[in-house]
């Protein structure tokens, strides 16, 4: 039996072809291409260190077998196509919304998905939204000043 | 141009900010090198058992699997493959005997992680199953006997007295005598008695444990996700006969440690793989192997107090049981550490404690935040209010009366100093609007409040040493190894070292543990940091800036008023040379007489205090924690907006301990360990919470300051027991707290029998 298949898929904007295992999941083929900031930490989707877009959708890259990125687009935190932090990382860094920071790309890509759905969040739209990503620093307080600073921050760019 | 700033004080962003969003932080759980092994661990499914045989064949047999080793296999490689802080008690796998559920018992080697795994799950072990202890009050007379002679290390003076001793559980004894406990309790007009439990739970840094060990010729490299890279070279260093320069020890960014990573965990495993198959070894473990790996101690703990009818404590008496699992890690320093504050911030002429660190057939337990501090509190402040509440006298009355003042001595002799206790009491008497009437609710809802303070002495007699380099273009270096796991270490240090040089902080580097290079720091734990390496720090700055001005004497400029490039170029023709300086600390200590007296048991207290509301559903027991107020004395922060995170933080966690978080045991096997079935605190489960750090300074510390890390646990779990107590009259003595807990109360007080 094969038990591996090539995938091609865009990553972070560039084209990628590599062969994976059909039991492998997206975060391994991603430290595999250099790329370490979705993290495997619980292992079930529970904590959301290793999110991963793909094609516009934060998912556990722990859980999402590597093959079904196949001709995907697929996008991780260290996609910067204009080379510089964006609303949610400067509002992240203004409030001090991390410690260790294990978990902080995880929170970030959830908070980006959160303002492309709500321009302006309440309180309890950003703890619903955000009850997936568990930081064990607890550093809970400072990432909802932080997404509602970063909500600010959109609307004044926009 | 060097003229002093004042960036000490400032709130500034944590150095590596713009690293940690953009996901380019390197943590070691996430590093590959060339050429390397995953090791995968088979465990043992016994709590208490001798080793009749291992069958690694078929796991050899895999394809794609290098090697697998038992303890056997080690032991052809090192002779006597035992390690600890305290006591020399721990196998790198198992020899002879299994002691808990889940100790590693052989490891696969393998290219690929996912062959390691499967082959270690073919591994099979035979045992002769022996009778287990798993309670710590059942532990101290069992005929169960987890060691059967002690190895204490050496390492600290006050073990020595248990070496060789034979057929016991307990670890360590620690005892404490002041005044005459008897006669005062014959003279109290009452006496109280109460016992408290808490349960074993654990840290879960999100970054699980993780060393990738690289062979050398004789030597070893170690990335290690560790809070204590010298220990861990000179303990690897001892179990291979080497000295400490053979094994190098280096540490990016921890994703969390908490106290988990300490001493040694992951290394020691590591490091002999990577000898016996002369390749690198990673051994990273999954989330659900760390609740084999560290834990925190469950705690019996007794406590009986002579008290006058004003509420005066005129004696206690505290008998503290630790539950320290299979090896001792660091066990015996909690018990005695932490053991004599255990009579509380109260000024008590007459003192009895007897404190045991006890070995049981559980997973491990060591340091974590608050070093047993939390489980103390959590017993003489339910303790406290219970006296209060019998004698009708208001639980802030009781506090103030026997508050230990400024220069008054505590259960060691050691007098207070520079310890706001009172000063934190009344700032949070006065947020908590205590003399205010309070709402208690009506109809099925009730309200209740209620505050605890607790306090901690720091660890000592311990060394830290820095170094400063000033390069000839101005930029700086600081070399530490001071681990910065998140508590926001490298921000601190670099704010003082441009505070004593008055180079810019963005012309500061700090470098990362790394123990050819970065000098010796006994560890990254207790809160220590801030008060002892910001000490060196600020001594090698010192030095560093003293030199640069030798220098610039030298050439004829003043190193006050002159560039920095400029001082160089003058003096060597050219942007060249550096100005190298050295720091080193390590403060006063007097070690305790047989009855546990000094006159300087620490060199600085922490004193952490919180206040609680809380609202009951008298028809289900259930209950919402609706407001945390935390204060704490941590002198004059270094970085009041990381210290902010850092209460915060610690309160959270010690919120978990108190609400939510307990590792379940079937015949001591743990049956909860994943995210899913042992939940910690996440966004939603954050009550409003304010955090103050009071008007305080440390003269002894660095700029003022003192550690931070610990104090926001201290008083949480007696704060929530005392305001449900207040809310609905049911007191509960188990952690942790739980609807059920408060529901059989309410049926109990209604005169309801319940299954």
């Amino acid at each position: 039996m094969n038990t591996t298949r090539t995938i091609t898929f865009t990553l972070n904007g560039a084209p990628v072809t590599t062969t994976v295992g059909l039991h492998q999941h997206l975060v391994e083929v991603l430290h595999a291409q250099g790329l370490t900031g979705a993290r495997e930490a619980c292992a079930q989707g529970l904590c959301g260190c290793c999110t991963v877009l793909v094609n516009g959708i934060a998912v556990s890259g722990c859980l999402y077998l590597a093959v079904f990125a196949d001709k995907a687009d697929v996008k991780t935190i260290e996609y910067s196509p204009e080379g510089k932090l964006d609303a949610v990382q400067e509002s992240f860094i203004e409030c001090g919304a991390f410690q260790c920071g294990y978990c902080t790309p995880g929170f970030v890509l959830m908070v980006r998905q959160l303002l492309d759905e709500q321009l302006d969040p309440s309180d309890d739209d950003i703890k619903h939204y955000l009850a997936g990503n568990l930081c064990r620093c607890a550093t809970y307080p400072e990432v909802v000043k932080a997404v509602k600073l970063a909500a600010k921050k959109r609307k004044v760019a926009a | 141009m060097n003229a002093p700033t004042s960036i000490v004080g400032q709130p500034l962003p944590r150095l590596e900010a713009r690293a940690k969003v953009s996901g380019r932080a390197e943590y070691v759980h996430n590093m590959r090198v060339p050429n390397m092994l995953h090791a995968k661990v088979f465990r043992s499914t016994l709590a208490h058992g001798r080793i009749r045989s291992i069958d690694v064949g078929a796991a050899r047999a895999m394809p794609g699997v290098f090697a697998v080793y038992t303890g056997e296999d080690i032991r052809k490689l090192i002779a006597e493959p035992y390690y600890g802080p305290a006591f020399h008690d721990q196998p790198i796998l198992a020899i002879d005997k299994v002691r808990y559920v889940g100790e590693p018992v052989a490891v696969v080697l393998a290219a690929d992680v996912h062959v390691a795994d499967n082959a270690a799950a073919l591994i099979t072990a035979q045992y002769d199953e022996l009778a287990a202890v798993y309670g710590e009050v059942e532990a101290m007379n069992s005929r169960a006997v987890v060691h059967e002679v002690l190895k204490p290390a050496g390492t600290f003076a006050d073990l020595k007295y248990l070496k060789d001793k034979r057929d016991t559980n307990i670890a360590l004894d620690f005892h404490l005598r002041r005044g005459d406990v008897k006669k005062a309790f014959a003279g109290a007009d009452h006496v109280f008695e109460h016992t408290f439990t808490t349960q074993q739970v654990l840290h879960l840094p999100l970054e699980s444990f993780a060393t990738i060990a690289e062979p050398g010729d004789g030597s070893l490299l170690l990335h290690s996700s560790t809070q204590s890279p010298s220990f861990v070279r000179t303990e690897i260093a001892r179990l291979f006969g080497w000295p400490d320069n053979k094994v190098r020890v280096k540490v990016p960014y921890l994703g969390g440690g908490f106290g988990a990573k300490v001493y040694v965990k992951s290394e020691a495993l590591a490091a002999a793989c990577a000898m016996l198959a002369r390749r690198p070894v990673k051994y990273a473990l999954t989330l659900e192997e760390q609740f084999y790996m560290i834990t925190k101690h469950a705690t019996t703990l007794r406590i009986k107090s002579g008290v006058m009818k004003d509420g005066k404590i005129t004696a206690r008496e505290c008998e503290v049981w630790w539950n320290g699992g299979a090896y001792a890690d660091i066990g015996p320093r909690v018990t005695q550490k932490s053991g004599f504050t255990a009579p509380g911030p109260y000024d008590i002429d007459h003192v009895h404690i007897d404190s045991y660190a006890l070995y049981t057939h559980l997973p491990p337990a060591g340091a974590l935040r608050g070093f047993g501090i939390p489980q103390l509190v959590w017993a003489y402040e339910s303790h406290t209010d219970m006296i209060a509440r019998e004698l009708k006298i208001d639980p802030l009355a009781i506090r103030r009366k026997n508050i230990l003042r400024e220069g008054r001595p505590q259960a060691t002799g050691t007098p207070m100093k520079d310890a706001a206790l009172e000063l934190v009491l009344e700032r949070l008497a006065t947020r908590m609007q205590w003399d205010k009437g309070f709402d208690k609710g009506t109809g099925t809802v009730k309200r209740g409040r209620g505050i605890a303070i607790g306090f901690k002495a720091s660890i000592s007699p311990t060394t830290s040493m820095a170094i400063v380099n000033i390069s000839a273009d101005g930029s700086c270096a600081l070399y530490s190894s001071t681990v910065d796991m998140g508590q926001g270490s490298d921000t601190a240090m670099a704010q003082m070292v441009a505070e004593v040089t008055g180079i810019p902080i963005e012309k500061i580097t700090v470098v990362h543990p790394d123990t050819d290079v970065t000098p010796y720091d006994m560890a990254t734990l207790g809160s220590r940091s801030t008060f002892h390496m910001g000490h060196a720090v600020k001594n090698a700055a010192e030095d560093a800036r003293d030199k640069l001005y030798a220098l610039a004497r030298d050439v004829g400029l003043s190193g006050e008023t002159t560039l920095i490039p400029d001082i160089f170029r003058k003096k060597y023709g050219m942007l060249a040379g550096n100005i190298v300086g050295v720091g080193s600390f390590i403060p006063g200590y007097t070690p305790p007489n047989a009855d546990g007296q000094t006159d300087n048991a620490t060199p600085f207290w922490m004193i952490g205090a919180t206040g609680a509301e809380v609202e009951v559903d008298t028809e289900t027991g259930e209950f919402k924690v609706t407001r945390l107020v935390n204060l704490v004395d941590v002198g004059k922060p270094i970085n009041p907006a990381i210290m902010e995170t850092q209460i915060s933080g610690a309160t959270v966690m010690q919120l978990g301990f108190t609400l939510q978080e307990q590792m379940h045991f079937t015949n001591g096997q743990v049956t909860n360990a994943s995210l899913a079935d042992y939940k910690i605190p996440g966004i939603r489960d954050i009550p409003p919470m304010e955090n103050e750090a009071v008007d305080a300074e440390q003269r002894s510390g660095p700029f003022g300051a003192k550690g931070v890390g610990e104090s926001g646990t201290f008083g949480v779990s007696p704060a929530i027991a005392n305001a449900i107590d207040d809310a609905v009259g049911v007191r509960l003595t188990s952690l942790p707290l739980t609807a059920e807990a408060v529901f059989r109360g309410l049926a109990k007080k209604a005169g309801r029998e319940l299954l």
